[in-house]
């Protein structure tokens, strides 16, 4: 059966409708939820797209943690279910403390938008299953805050459970710490990506290493049970 | 209503003197013309109405008697000019909607907030249509980079529109900039809109119904951008400065909440029509919805929401906040109308009614303070003809050479030169600064001859590109106009599209000047030629003039926007090499034609001479090829020939791409071809009509006999070589020869250089 998907939608969404075609491609019964509801209990997956949630006029993802739906989120998180954020989604995650560390301004100070090549470095997410690792993909990036900071310590944390999922090869577009490219939580469950898998999920776009991400996320069996045990034994190894 | 006693002026109003109808750029004849239609004097918000209306940025007072000349028909047009934005039949019921319109004066004195609100707008006038924005598109115009001012203009122009695009999530798929001097003091901005729609939910800004509602949707009315229309209307001065604060400020989040509300209030039906109220706000909106669908308004000025206390009915018209929208409803609707609103967290309020006396009617409260007919207010606006003179200069610039004392360098260090003069360098540090691939669709980025786009759960695709050089118009309005129509057809087939419509910008400066007037009518008269031959007629578009600073006239700069179609869109065609070995061919004809060409601009610093002619007919035969190679799938590139001529075009098919890693050696021998040419005209020459392409090896043959089927000359040059291999091209009496990623260098690194990155 298809894994029922959550795209939510933020007044100043932009990537809301991408990820959720996506979703579909890869097979999965994907919809949107308004950022007024509260309720996420039909959902295996939560997805929180790209775009500029309320403007991001304050902070990226700095409004959007305040909004009705997160507190659903934070649940379904909490719970063991899959949380995919996506730039603006992953922006929205860190602020909402449910991935460790921030996303700042690029270190060249401008919105970049072009491909970049990331390899996989961690295979037990919801979102990397059907990846090797070390497997590279190209995908787009575009963003103006999507450096992502984290302190020395929280930095050594992340490398020393693999938390760090995908990793910018070549260029690292941003000067983001450690070439870091999108992370977990450490139950795994919850996900972070700076690029853009739904832009690049055929051949007509570009090439199919986007829709890695989104078959991973329709085959696994990370059911909210299974996450919920691996977020109390905290580490792991592996799906 | 009607017989009401005049209106009266409000509490504060200045008297009106010949002083204050100056102010207002009116004419005394035009003034006159106004009592004469009123039957006494107007009020002060009636003046600035006037003034509004009837500049030259909304009545299109001087150029309306040409723009009358352009071909407007064909089987493929749905919405002509007249419109917030044109409309193209697509396959199976889709359409596309597309404009171009020009953000100069703003950006000149705010290059950030002027270049936002110009995307802004642009983006407003087409998804008033009914039409999902998919693409921007923009062309701009500066002066050199060597210059500190130039450098702040360019970087905030690109910044401005960048931050807008990216934030409403609209995909920039192409666009052009060039430089020059003739830009230093009034550059321009140029942005273009395209979306999709059904046909079926096309819906126009024509009110009518007596008794339906107006309301204003979006953000609230504040003072900003008062006079914004009447600026545009005028030149450039030092105390243009001073206009900052008319420039208005862009709010992205709100314009996409605005997007989709819009559209959801079209797709609902509860809405007869909508508008954006741009230029000149609330009283263009209003004024021209009632005059295209017949009837009168009438609108208490009270009762549109404010940013602050104290505004004046004056101001509430005049004032051009940004994304704000006036809709026209059924008076029972109004609770959906207002319930769709909120969920888009905007305010949806009742301002004004739908009347039969065709009056155009404002009160504040029980007060009357705008009364005018509501025809003669936007359709009697005057019409100029102003006088059209060449200038003798640029006959005398047309028929001069340069000087034969000052020696080309090396073909090889020409084309070193080109491939770093920023006119011609890589745009990869603009477009990189856009979101080329939100809404995923993107099937052809930037840095390539045109943008493609597909359309989800179809197999054709639309390819759009924007065109101009203000050089060969310059020196041959006539030959320029016709140039930038052809390229951007060429642009467009490069890709495999068949070219199906254009919008245009036409920037010029004070058409009061005879000399600009003939620039102005010759150019269209070209461009109106060149789309009768190319069968693409023109669907709307946009007219600045006024584009003067101190130093004078901006170039001649007539801006094609070109939107084609593509059958299948994966057989859509890139303009680089891509397979080691594939074979060159040049396609058309080079001729000696080094009139207006970079090679003088960039190398000897000489722009003269005339510029290269175009042949239509040769032109439609080019288009026809490249469209019929690649729907047979026979090309693995195609690449337009025109600025800095064959070298330049050859270069960029051996560059590649701007993220190449392993861009693709070339080798082409000319020493056969055009064997009376010199080797500076052979490489440099921008004769139109001309494309490099490339296939595979056991394709030539065919793609040879096809473009002798279809009458287009064709030069087998050469072969693709080896990944990072040498750019090398053989002549008769020498080569050049130079690793692919030194060229890569120079001309990836040319702009980024010289705005300190």
């Amino acid at each position: 059966m298809s894994k029922r998907v959550a795209v939510v939608v933020f007044p100043g969404s932009n990537c809301d409708a991408d990820t959720l075609a996506a979703a579909r491609a890869a097979g999965s019964d994907a919809y949107y939820v308004w950022h007024r509801d509260t309720d996420l209990r039909q959902a295996d997956v939560v997805i929180l797209p790209g775009g500029f949630s309320y403007g991001d006029y304050l902070r990226s993802g700095a409004i959007a943690r305040f909004s009705p739906v997160m507190r659903a989120v934070e649940a379904h998180a909490l719970g063991g279910g899959p949380v995919l954020g996506i730039c603006n989604g992953f922006q929205i995650l860190c602020e909402a403390g449910l991935l460790s560390g921030g996303l700042m301004r690029n270190a060249r100070l401008k919105f970049l938008s072009r491909p970049v090549r990331v390899r996989v470095e961690a295979t037990d997410t919801p979102f990397t299953c059907l990846s090797t690792t070390g497997e590279e993909l190209v995908l787009p990036i575009a963003h103006g805050d999507g450096r992502y900071v984290a302190d020395a310590h929280t930095a050594a944390e992340l490398e020393a459970d693999a938390r760090v999922v995908w990793r910018y090869v070549g260029d690292n577009p941003n000067g983001s710490t450690n070439d870091i490219a999108g992370i977990c939580s450490v139950a795994r469950n919850v996900v972070g990506i700076m690029p853009h898998p739904e832009r690049r999920n055929e051949a007509l776009l570009g090439g199919p290493d986007g829709a890695r991400v989104f078959q991973s996320m329709e085959a696994g069996h990370a059911t909210q049970h299974a996450g919920a045990l691996r977020a109390v034994g905290g580490r792991h190894d592996g799906m | 209503m009607t017989g009401g006693p005049p209106p009266t002026p409000f509490p504060g109003d200045p008297p009106i003197t010949l002083a204050l109808v100056r102010e207002h750029n009116l004419t005394s004849d035009e003034y006159r013309r106004i009592e004469a239609l009123l039957g006494r004097a107007p009020t002060f918000a009636e003046l600035g109405i006037f003034s509004a209306l009837w500049s030259e940025h909304c009545s299109y007072k001087h150029s309306k008697s040409v723009l009358k000349t352009l071909p407007v028909t064909g089987p493929q047009v749905v919405q002509g000019p007249g419109e917030n934005a044109g409309v193209l039949r697509l396959p199976h019921g889709w359409a596309v909607a597309f404009k171009i319109e020009s953000h100069n004066h703003p950006s000149a004195v705010e290059p950030y907030q002027g270049a936002a609100t110009g995307a802004g707008g642009i983006l407003r006038d087409v998804f008033t249509m009914g039409a999902r924005p998919v693409a921007l598109l923009n062309s701009l115009r500066f002066g050199s980079l060597d210059d500190a001012r130039n450098r702040y203009l360019f970087g905030g122009v690109v910044r401005g529109i960048g931050d807008y695009g990216n934030c409403v999530g609209i995909p920039t798929l192409g666009g052009e900039v060039d430089f020059g001097a003739g830009y230093a003091g009034n550059p321009l901005v140029n942005a273009m809109c395209v979306g999709l729609l059904k046909e079926r939910d096309l819906i126009r800004a024509r009110a009518h119904g007596v008794g339906n509602v107006l309301l204003c949707v979006g953000s609230r009315t504040g003072r900003d951008g008062i006079h914004g229309a009447s600026f545009a209307s005028e030149e450039l001065t030092r105390e243009s400065e001073q206009r900052r604060p008319q420039v208005q400020v862009g709010d992205p989040f709100t314009e996409k909440l605005l997007l989709e509300a819009s559209l959801e209030l079209i797709a609902s039906g509860h809405i007869v029509a909508i508008q954006d109220m741009g230029a000149a706000g609330l009283t263009s909106s209003s004024a021209e919805m009632a005059a295209r669908g017949g009837v009168g308004v009438e609108i208490d000025l009270a009762l549109v929401p404010t940013r602050e206390p104290g505004m004046t009915p004056y101001e509430i018209l005049l004032s051009e906040s940004q994304e704000r929208m006036l809709v026209v409803a059924k008076p029972d609707r109004l609770a959906e109308v207002r319930a769709i609103a909120a969920k888009w967290e905007l305010d949806a309020t009742p301002v004004g009614r739908v009347t039969d006396d065709g009056m155009y009617r404002c009160r504040w409260k029980d007060q009357v303070v705008v009364e005018i007919p509501g025809r003669p207010l936007v359709e009697d606006s005057p019409v100029c003809h102003p006088e059209a003179r060449e200038d003798e200069a640029i006959a005398r610039l047309r028929s001069s050479r340069p000087t034969p004392h000052t020696p080309l360098p090396t073909p090889e260090e020409c084309l070193l030169r080109l491939l770093d003069s920023p006119s011609i360098a890589s745009k990869r540090w603009v477009f990189e600064q856009y979101d080329s691939t939100v809404q995923a669709s993107t099937v052809i980025a930037p840095g390539g001859d045109a943008g493609v786009l597909r359309v989800r759960g179809e197999a054709f695709g639309v390819a759009v590109s924007t065109d101009g050089n203000a050089r060969y118009v310059l020196l041959d309005p006539y030959e320029g106009g016709k140039a930038a129509v052809a390229e951007a057809a060429r642009n467009v087939a490069c890709t495999g599209a068949r070219p199906l419509g254009i919008t245009n910008c036409l920037n010029f400066g004070n058409p009061e000047r005879p000399a600009v007037f003939q620039q102005f009518k010759e150019a269209c008269r070209g461009i109106a030629d060149a789309c009768r031959a190319l069968g693409t007629p023109v669907t709307g578009g946009n007219v600045s003039f006024y584009n003067e600073s101190p130093t004078g006239a901006v170039p001649p700069t007539p801006v094609i926007g070109m939107v084609g179609l593509l059958p299948r869109v994966d057989h859509a065609v890139p303009s680089f090499a891509r397979a080691a070995g594939d074979a060159v061919l040049v396609l058309g004809s080079t001729r000696a034609e080094l009139g207006g060409s970079a090679l003088w601009e960039a190398v000897l610093g000489f722009t003269g001479g005339e510029p290269p002619r175009v042949d239509l007919e040769a032109e439609r035969r080019l288009v026809d090829l490249l469209v019929t190679a690649a729907e047979r799938g026979l090309l693995r590139s195609a690449h337009d020939c025109s600025h800095g001529g064959l070298a330049v075009a050859l270069a960029e098919v051996a560059m590649g791409g701007p993220y190449e890693e392993h861009p693709f050696g070339l080798d082409v021998d000319l020493t056969s071809y055009a064997a009376r040419l010199s080797p500076y005209e052979l490489l440099f020459s921008e004769s139109h009509g001309r494309a490099v392409v490339t296939c595979a090896q056991d394709r030539a043959a065919v793609v040879v006999a096809l473009a002798a089927e279809l009458g287009v000359p064709v030069h087998r040059a050469g072969v693709v070589g080896a990944p990072n291999g040498t750019f090398r091209v053989t002549l008769r009496d020498g080569q050049i020869a130079r690793p692919v990623a030194a060229l890569r260098r120079v001309y990836f690194e040319a702009i980024p250089r010289r705005m300190g990155d």
